[in-house]
């Protein structure tokens, strides 16, 4: 109840405010008459009296003020009063204003961003129904996520700890809805996954673990939301229809919800099908073959009460068993749970390392505009400390004067926090709408919410805060007796003496904060142009790629080779085309098919036994050449390494040497695959980049294409022509070989460009934060100079009037500053090379002591510095003496 | 000048109080019956009254309402309520203690400790 009557209270004095406050007037003014009267029948006259009266009663405005606080409720009134004044303060000096505030929207909008990936990347778990329980299985040393169908289902039915156990795969088929065929990518799923998730049907319905009846048993398919709008054009009649997938007739039966889209963060699948129809995906018969660990990512949701180290030490059991029954195929069987989100332990620790590394530099940024705008407020309180003292001496508490500055510095930082966070949403917008890949469908799912506007908002607040408290001691000391009869100028005179102030610490800190990102955005630069012109066994250039796969044109058997052949006899009659590769998959384009080789002499061929862990690529030819790759010894592989004549490989160096000890060794030597066979290596190529740019040097095998066929391959086509012409002659000349195959043409460098995707982001991202850094660096450095040559113009004036040089204004005018710039530099310089050992897990060949960059960030910052000091520089040197010293 | 004391803080709510017990009065009028009840010996800024006041009635101690005054001016009139009159009995008594108490301490000869 008091609760009640205090709010009433408290709220009726909010609205009667204006009359409350008349009312007091009245009061106060007929005491003064009461007075008055009394005086006046004492002897006085009239106004004499009433003058008198006044002085007596005291400070009006000081007991109003008084009473308003007494009163309480006037929280809002003086909050809004504090605004209002604030906001005429503001306007009054538009350059500061314009300043501060842009200088926070830069910062805020800097972390409003990275808090968007952070939250999307990392924070966020998937959008399926408890999210916390869900883990994915890793096995062995190297955190593997690929299982074979043998295996999951061992591990599915023998745990004890999971719900139930998801598998999937990523697939790529050719998917043909009656009009031309297309490439298009879903994952092939076990019969349990939408109920294992609590997925619901969006329309018609999913396929269950009931409909699997062994191989090619469930011809279904589930569209994604976005797919079923895009290619079907939302057609509710879509369930029931049959579409042919590689040539087979699948069965829609289904749409998945539009906030379901998949398991996996950043990859969008366009379909759903079951994974016992493998064969017809083009994956060959697998399922039955135990160590073809071709299926990744084996997940499911943790039965409720059972904790990691539990499900792990179940998976262990189960794992014990699989070694035990299936030795040669099964070894390393030790499990380990990641999150699925990120792929686990594939994308997850890079992923979580850039995101930390970008979080921590856009702290770094939010800190130097926090220094800046705090010094800023300390010099305008320093300017204002004449209007302070008037103030304080007129009445006003310390207390109402640091309301005031803090309302100014609240006003700044909501002003600068909404503008940066529009920045941030239309940024975050862009960002979750681009697909960085030409070929997979790739997003960044960083649509901004919520939870951004409000870390955005606090974060404002906080750096408001903290720069609000900067000039408080500044105040809180203020002497009005001194500063009203010194003027401000002796004051100033007295605070910016020959010691270290505060304001100098800041910005010191400010400008190492800034060294520090320009020296990583460098090293990020940097590392990227080498990472372009590194060797990377294969030239890009003047080739173009062909990727295709025959099983989406039904090719099967002893018709691929064949159908192979033709195409690259047809690509290699075109006119201007020098030669024609082919290859399982392209170094570099996400795929790495690798596996276990063993010495001529091991018999038992078990994990355990292996001599290395190697790179397989299944070529045609003529594929080293059309790539660009040197041939170092021996023979290149030709149309006669077929079916018929023994089995041979050709090998990198890297091989050579692990293998038998020296390039010139290798040739003629023997070594086993996993299925056996033996190979004879015939000869050895230049080592190169496979799996990523950043990899250490991988041991790698070529084999023929002839004696192990496939289905999808990239064919290079080199030639000195123009791509454009080229790509038209190409498309003809597949169209006459097959009109219903899809296929996909790029050049070889815009195919690359996806590789770089990582390193090039983090360089994008770097050197964004750097220049950030350098616009602070510059403002900061900029107000200093400024302000000191302000401050002291008389002082230039009298010096110039005594016959000073320019060099000697110059020095007397910016000698501080530019002090300070160097102190900063070196301390930021400094930490960039400590932190350079961060940057090197994210950007390739980033080498902080790299003597180009520790130039280029010394060049940067004189430039920031001969930047920001240009202005006051010239303004100090165009002083007229006389005009100065008249003036005063 | 140098006869009239400084308030003890806290005080100036009960000498106000006690003025108005007397009779309701506009604040003007309070600060003359202050002074004519305790003979001019307390040093009272007249502004820093209007606080106090504004205090009291808050606390739902005094009743304030408009009024005409004996110089007819407007005047705003206080009086003292239910509440008012309890509290200043109260304070009345615990206040006579603490100044009992000091008094005593004070008048204290070394040789009585």
């Amino acid at each position: 109840m008091r609760l009640l009557a205090y709010l009433r209270f408290r709220i009726a004095a909010l609205f009667q405010r204006s009359s409350l406050r008349a009312d007091l007037d009245e009061e106060l003014l007929s005491h003064v008459q009461h007075r008055a009267d009394d005086l006046e029948r004492s002897g006085l006259p009239r106004p004499e009296a009433e003058r008198r009266a006044r002085i007596e009663f005291g400070g009006r405005e000081k007991y109003k003020e008084e009473i308003h606080h007494t009163m309480g409720g006037n929280f809002f009134g003086t909050l809004w009063q504090d605004v209002r004044i604030s906001l005429r303060v503001l306007r009054k000096s538009p350059g500061f204003t314009i300043a501060a505030v842009l200088t926070l929207a830069l910062a805020i909008g800097a972390n409003a961003v990275v808090f968007g990936l952070l939250d999307a990347l990392i924070l966020r778990p998937l959008n399926v129904p408890n999210p916390q329980t869900l883990y994915t299985v890793e096995h062995g040393p190297d955190k593997s996520q690929s299982e074979s169908y043998l295996d999951y289902l061992d591990l599915r039915d023998r745990n004890r700890t999971f719900e139930s156990m998801i598998l999937y795969n990523i697939i790529e088929v050719g998917f043909d809805t009656g009009g031309s065929p297309s490439r298009s990518m879903g994952y092939e799923v076990s019969g349990n996954y939408f109920d294992a998730l609590r997925i619901q049907p969006y329309l018609g319905r999913f396929f269950h673990g009931a409909d699997e009846h062994g191989p090619n048993s469930a011809p279904y398919i589930v569209l994604s939301y976005p797919n079923w709008h895009s290619r079907f054009h939302d057609d509710r009649n879509v369930v029931g229809r049959v579409i042919q997938v590689d040539k087979h007739p699948f069965t829609v039966i289904g749409v998945a919800p539009p906030s379901f889209n998949g398991t996996l963060l950043f990859f969008f699948p366009d379909f759903w099908a079951p994974v016992v129809n493998h064969e017809q995906f083009g994956g060959g018969n697998v399922l039955n073959i135990r160590n073809e660990q071709e299926f990744i990512m084996a997940f499911g949701h943790l039965k409720p009460g059972v904790t990691p180290a539990q499900a792990i030490a179940d998976l262990n059991t189960v794992g014990a068993w699989l070694e035990k029954t299936y030795p040669k195929t099964d070894a390393h069987m030790t499990f380990a749970l990641a999150r699925p989100s990120l792929a686990g332990d594939l994308l997850g620790p890079p992923v979580r390392g850039f995101v930390a590394a970008l979080t921590l530099l856009s702290a770094l940024i939010l800190l130097a505009a926090c220094a800046n705008l705090g010094s800023l407020f300390a010099a305008r309180a320093a300017d204002r400390s004449r209007e302070i003292a008037l103030r304080l001496a007129l009445g006003s508490s310390r207390r109402r004067i640091l309301r005031a500055v803090f309302t100014e510095a609240l006003l700044v930082s909501v002003a600068g926090g909404t503008l940066g966070l529009l920045g941030s949403i239309a940024l975050l917008r862009a960002l979750s709408v681009w697909h960085p890949s030409p070929r997979y469908p790739i997003v960044v799912p960083v649509a901004p919410d919520a939870s951004v506007y409000w870390a955005a908002l606090l974060l404002a607040l906080a750096s408001g805060f903290l720069f609000g408290v900067v000039p408080v001691r500044q105040i809180l000391r203020t002497n009005a007796y001194e500063v009203v009869k010194a003027g401000s100028a002796g004051v100033v005179a007295g605070s910016s003496g020959r010691r270290i102030t505060l304001r100098d610490v800041l910005l010191v800190l400010q400008i190492a904060i800034c060294a520090v990102l320009v020296t990583s955005s460098l090293v990020a630069v940097r590392g990227l142009l080498q990472s372009m012109h590194s060797n990377l066994g294969f030239d890009p250039q003047n080739a173009m790629v062909l990727a295709s796969d025959l099983s989406m044109g039904g090719y099967a058997g002893e018709n691929v080779p064949a159908m192979q052949r033709r195409m690259i006899n047809a690509l290699q009659a075109i006119p201007g085309v020098t030669s024609v590769g082919l290859i399982d998959e392209l170094p570099l384009d996400g795929g790495a098919p690798n596996e276990d080789v063993f010495t001529d002499e091991t018999t038992e061929l078990v994990p355990s036994k292996a001599a290395a862990h190697t790179m397989n690529y299944k070529i045609s030819p003529d594929y080293f050449h059309a790539a660009g790759t040197t041939l170092l010894r021996g023979r290149d592989l030709t149309w006669h390494d077929d079916k018929n004549s023994p089995a041979v490989a050709v090998v990198n160096e890297e091989f050579a040497r692990k293998m038998f000890g020296s390039v010139d060794n290798a040739i003629g030597r023997f070594f086993k695959p996993e299925i056996g066979t033996r190979l004879q290596v015939v000869g050895v190529v230049e080592n190169g980049k496979y799996w990523q740019m950043t990899e250490d040097q991988k041991p790698a095998i070529f084999t023929s294409c002839l004696q192990s066929p496939m289905n999808a391959t990239s064919m290079v086509v080199r030639s000195d022509r123009d791509p454009q012409q080229l790509a038209v002659d190409i498309r003809t000349v597949l169209r006459q070989q097959d009109r219903g195959l899809p296929f996909e043409l790029l050049t070889w460098p815009d195919q690359l460009g996806w590789a770089l995707v990582p390193s090039r982001v983090a360089t994008v991202a770097l050197g964004v934060l750097g220049i950030m850094g350098s616009i602070l660096a510059i403002t900061g450095i900029f107000g200093l100079a400024a302000c000191s040559v302000s401050r002291r113009l008389r002082e230039i004036g009298i010096r110039m009037a005594l016959g000073a040089q320019r060099r000697e204004v110059l020095r007397a005018a910016l000698g501080r500053a530019i002090k300070l710039l160097v102190v900063g530099s070196v301390a930021g310089l400094l930490l960039g090379v400590l932190a350079g050992r961060l940057l090197a897990f994210l950007v390739y060949q980033a080498n902080p002591r790299d003597p180009l960059v520790l130039t280029g960030v010394v060049i940067a910052m004189a430039l920031l510095g001969l930047v920001a000091t240009w202005i006051p520089a010239q303004r100090a040197l165009s002083v007229n003496p006389l005009v100065l010293l008249r003036e005063e | 000048m140098n006869d009239q004391a400084q308030l003890l803080p806290g005080t100036l709510d009960l000498l106000i109080l006690r003025a108005v017990s007397l009779g309701p009065l506009h604040g003007y009028g309070i600060l003359l019956r202050i002074g004519q009840i305790s003979g001019n010996a307390l040093l009272i800024e007249q502004g820093a009254l209007y606080p106090g006041l504004f205090r009291l009635v808050r606390q739902g101690l005094l009743k304030a309402d408009w009024g005409t005054s004996e110089n007819n001016r407007r005047a705003k009139f206080y009086a003292l309520t239910a509440a008012g009159r309890k509290r200043l009995r109260e304070e009345t008594l615990s206040w006579n203690r603490l100044a009992g108490a000091i008094a005593a301490a004070l008048s204290q000869q070394p040789e009585e400790v």
